[in-house]
C-alpha cells in the first residue's frame, strides 16, 4: 500500500508555481525526495501535513486525505523542519517530553519515550543543558528526536543533513537508515545533494520546479547504468574492438574503457581480450553511475521538452 | 554506517530481533544494562482536547517561569512577591489596628489592590506575555505545534487561558492574604466575604482583559523588547492620560459625567468603571460611571475588548507564516 500518493498536485503563489500538477505514489521504506533548493520539496512536505492549502488537486497520506483529515494523520505522523526550531532556554529533554505530550503521549509516558528516542538519536549527558548552547549536530538530532518521540508511522525529514560537516552528514544519514531498518519507521526526507539520498534511500522520487522529473527505486536508478571501467597499458582501441567483437557494449572516457557489466562473465572476457592482445590491465573496477548523471539527464530531458 | 557516538549501535542491530523476543518473556533483572534496542509504543494517544489542556498547564507554568531556566524565573517570581507583600503588611496592620480599636474595615479596599499596584502588574503582563507566545515565533516552534493534532485556534486558546489564570492568581492571591487578615481580626465576616468576593470577580475580568491585549500585541512581535514596550506603553500611557483627563475634567470643572466617560480610555479604568457599576465597588478612579447607560458601556466595551483579543488572535495564528 502506498504510504503517501498524489493526484494532480497543484500549489500557486502569486507569480510563482512551487507544485505543477505533481502526481507521484510513494511505497513504505525510506524515500529520498530530491530537488534544487525551491522545487517545491518543503511545499509538498507543508501539504501533506496540512499546513499549507494546495490550490487544487488531491493528496492521500496514510490512506487519509490531507486537506479532510489532518488532524487523524498529523498524529500518526512526525515532521522535521528544514529550519531552526528549538528554544534555546530549555532542555533538550523538557523540550521533547513537552512535544510528546502535545502529540497526545501521557505525562509518564512522555518522558519514558523521550529518554529512549534521545539516547537513540544519540544524545547523552548534554541533554539536560539548554538547547541554546547545542552545536548543530546536536540541534537537528534534537529536532529528529521530537519528531520520532510519540512513534509515528512515518516521518517527514526536511533537509535534515543540513549545516552539518561530512562526518555530522554520515551520521545523520545512518541514523536515518535506522529510523526504518530498526524503528520500522517509513521515512520521506529531503535534500539537494543526491549522492546522500542514493546511500540510504530505497526509493527516489526527483522533483525540479514542482515538476516530477522521475520517481523510482534506487536499484532502477542504478542498475541499467552498471560499467566496468578498464584501463590498459596501450592500444586501447584494439582491445575496444576485441570486445564489441566479443559482444559487449564499450563506450569510451578519454582513455578509459567503458565496458557494461553483463554478469561476472564480463569480468573474464575483458581479461582474456587484454592478455590476448599482449597488453597489460592497469584499472578494472566496477564504476557505478551515480543519480547526479541520471538527474543532469532527466532535467536536459526536461528542459527539452 | 553506525554513528560511533553511539555505544549501543554497534549491537543494536544484531540484537534488535532478540530483545524483541526478550522483552516479552518479561522485565528483565535489575543492576544489569541491556541493550534493548527501539521500542514501539503502543500506549494511549490522547486527542486534541487533551493536548490542548497539556499546552495550558505547560504555559501556565511558563507564566511564573517554572521549567524554565533560573535566569526567567527572577521577574515572574519577584513580582509575584512584590505583589504580595503590601497585601501581608495590610493584613498585619489590620489585625492590629482592629485588635486596638483604631480599624473597623481593611485599610484598602480589596477592589482598589489591582489598581494601587498596577505598576507591578503592568511588568508582569510585558515581561510574561512576550515569553508565553514571542517565544514560539521567535525561535519558530509553532510548526512543531501545528503538525501536531492541535489546531491553530486551540493553541491560541490554550495560551489565553494560562496567561488570564496566570494573571488571576497574582491578583487572587494577595486578595486571600488580606481577606484572611480581615478574619484574624474579626471583622464582619458577611461584609468582608462579599467585597473580596466582588474584589475576585473583578480580578478575573481585569485578567481577561489584560491578558488579551498583552498576548495581543506580544503575538505581534517575535522580538521580546518590542512586546516589552508595547505592553508598557499600552497600559502605563493610556491609564496617565485616562486620569490626568479624568481630574481636569471632573475635579477642575466638576463635570463627574464626562469624566466617568473618560475611563473608557485605559484598560485599568475601563474594569475598574465595571467594578464600579455592575459590582459595586467604590471607583478607585477620579471618577466611576456615573450613569446606568455609561456603566452599560463599559460592561460592552470590557466584552468588546475580551472577544475580539481572542479573535484577532486566532487571526493572528491563521496567517502567520511557517
Amino acid at each position: 500500500m502506498s504510504i503517501i500518493t498524489t493526484d494532480e498536485l497543484t500549489k500557486r503563489y502569486p507569480g510563482v508555481t512551487a507544485l505543477d500538477r505533481l502526481t507521484v505514489s510513494i511505497e513504505p521504506g525510506v524515500v529520498g525526495l530530491v530537488g534544487a533548493n525551491g522545487a517545491g520539496k518543503s511545499t509538498l512536505l507543508k501539504i501533506l501535513l496540512g499546513l499549507n492549502d494546495a490550490t487544487s488537486g488531491q493528496a492521500t497520506m496514510l490512506g487519509l486525505d490531507v486537506a479532510a483529515e489532518g488532524p487523524q494523520i498529523r498524529g500518526r505522523v512526525g515532521y522535521m523542519p528544514e529550519h531552526d526550531c528549538l528554544p534555546a532556554d530549555v532542555s533538550a529533554t523538557e523540550f521533547v517530553v513537552h512535544m510528546a505530550r502535545m502529540s497526545g503521549l501521557p505525562s509518564s509516558a512522555a518522558r519514558e519515550r523521550t529518554a529512549d528516542t534521545l539516547r537513540h538519536v544519540g544524545l547523552y549527558e548534554e541533554r539536560y543543558r539548554p538547547i541554546g548552547g547545542y552545536s548543530t549536530g546536536m540541534r537537528q538530532r534534537v529536532k529528529l528526536a521530537q519528531a520520532l518521540v510519540h512513534d509515528p508511522e512515518l516521518v517527514l525529514l526536511d533537509e535534515p543533513t543540513n549545516g552539518l560537516d561530512p562526518a555530522g552528514r554520515d551520521e545523520m544519514l545512518a541514523l536515518i537508515r535506522r529510523v526504518h531498518t530498526d524503528f520500522g519507521i517509513s521515512v520521506l526526507v529531503t535534500s539537494h545533494l543526491l549522492g546522500e539520498l542514493e546511500r540510504i534511500c530505497d526509493h527516489v522520487v526527483v522533483i525540479d520546479a514542482g515538476v516530477l522529473l522521475r520517481s523510482s527505486s534506487t536499484a532502477d536508478f542504478t542498475r541499467a547504468t552498471q560499467q566496468l571501467a578498464v584501463e590498459v597499458t596501450a592500444e586501447a582501441d584494439a582491445v575496444a574492438r576485441t570486445l564489441t567483437e566479443a559482444g559487449l557494449k564499450v563506450g569510451r572516457d578519454a582513455n578509459l574503457l567503458l565496458v557494461e557489466l553483463a554478469g561476472d562473465a564480463t569480468y573474464d572476457v575483458v581479461r582474456d581480450a587484454v592478455a590476448q592482445l599482449g597488453q597489460g590491465l592497469v584499472r578494472l573496477e566496477p564504476r557505478r553511475h551515480r543519480i547526479a548523471e541520471v538527474f543532469e539527464g532527466g532535467a536536459r530531458d526536461a528542459a527539452a521538452v | 554506517m553506525q554513528p560511533p557516538s553511539d555505544p549501543s549501535s554497534a549491537s543494536s542491530s544484531a540484537s534488535s530481533s532478540a530483545s524483541s523476543s526478550g522483552l516479552s518473556s518479561g522485565p528483565s533483572p535489575t543492576g544489569v544494562i541491556h541493550d534493548i534496542g527501539y521500542r514501539g509504543y503502543d500506549g494511549p494517544r490522547l486527542g486534541r482536547r487533551a493536548v490542548a489542556r497539556a499546552l495550558f498547564v505547560h504555559s501556565l507554568r511558563g507564566v511564573f517561569g517554572i521549567g524554565r531556566s533560573a535566569k526567567s524565573k527572577v521577574l515572574p517570581v519577584g513580582l509575584s512577591v512584590i505583589m504580595c507583600v503590601p497585601a501581608l503588611v495590610l493584613a498585619v496592620v489590620t489585625v492590629i489596628g482592629a485588635g486596638r480599636g483604631l480599624l473597623d474595615d481593611v485599610p484598602l479596599d480589596y477592589s482598589h489592590y489591582a489598581m494601587v499596584l498596577q505598576a507591578a502588574l503592568a511588568i508582569f503582563l510585558a515581561t510574561q506575555a512576550p515569553q508565553t507566545v514571542s517565544l514560539d515565533l521567535r525561535f519558530n516552534t509553532l510548526p512543531l505545534y501545528v503538525s501536531r493534532p492541535l489546531e491553530r485556534p486551540d493553541y491560541v486558546v490554550a495560551k489565553y487561558a494560562a496567561m488570564t489564570l496566570g494573571v488571576f492568581l497574582l491578583l487572587a492571591v494577595p486578595l486571600l492574604i488580606m481577606y484572611v487578615g480581615a478574619l484574624f481580626a474579626e471583622l464582619p465576616a458577611g461584609d468582608e466575604t462579599a467585597e473580596v468576593a466582588a474584589a475576585l470577580v473583578g480580578a478575573a475580568i481585569y485578567a481577561l482583559v489584560l491578558s488579551g491585549l498583552a498576548l495581543l500585541i506580544a503575538s505581534l512581535t517575535s522580538r521580546r523588547g518590542f512586546g516589552v514596550a508595547g505592553i508598557i506603553t499600552t497600559l502605563v500611557m493610556t491609564y496617565a492620560v485616562a486620569t490626568a483627563l479624568q481630574g481636569v475634567v471632573g475635579i477642575d470643572n466638576d463635570d463627574a459625567v464626562t469624566a466617568g466617560w473618560l475611563g473608557l480610555i485605559s484598560p485599568m479604568t475601563l474594569v475598574d468603571g465595571v467594578q464600579v457599576w455592575a459590582l459595586g465597588t467604590d471607583p478607585a478612579t477620579p471618577a466611576g460611571p456615573a450613569s446606568d447607560a455609561t456603566g452599560i458601556t463599559f460592561v460592552l466595551v470590557t466584552l468588546a475588548v475580551v472577544v475580539g483579543c481572542l479573535g484577532l488572535l486566532v487571526a493572528r495564528y491563521r496567517k502567520v507564516r511557517l
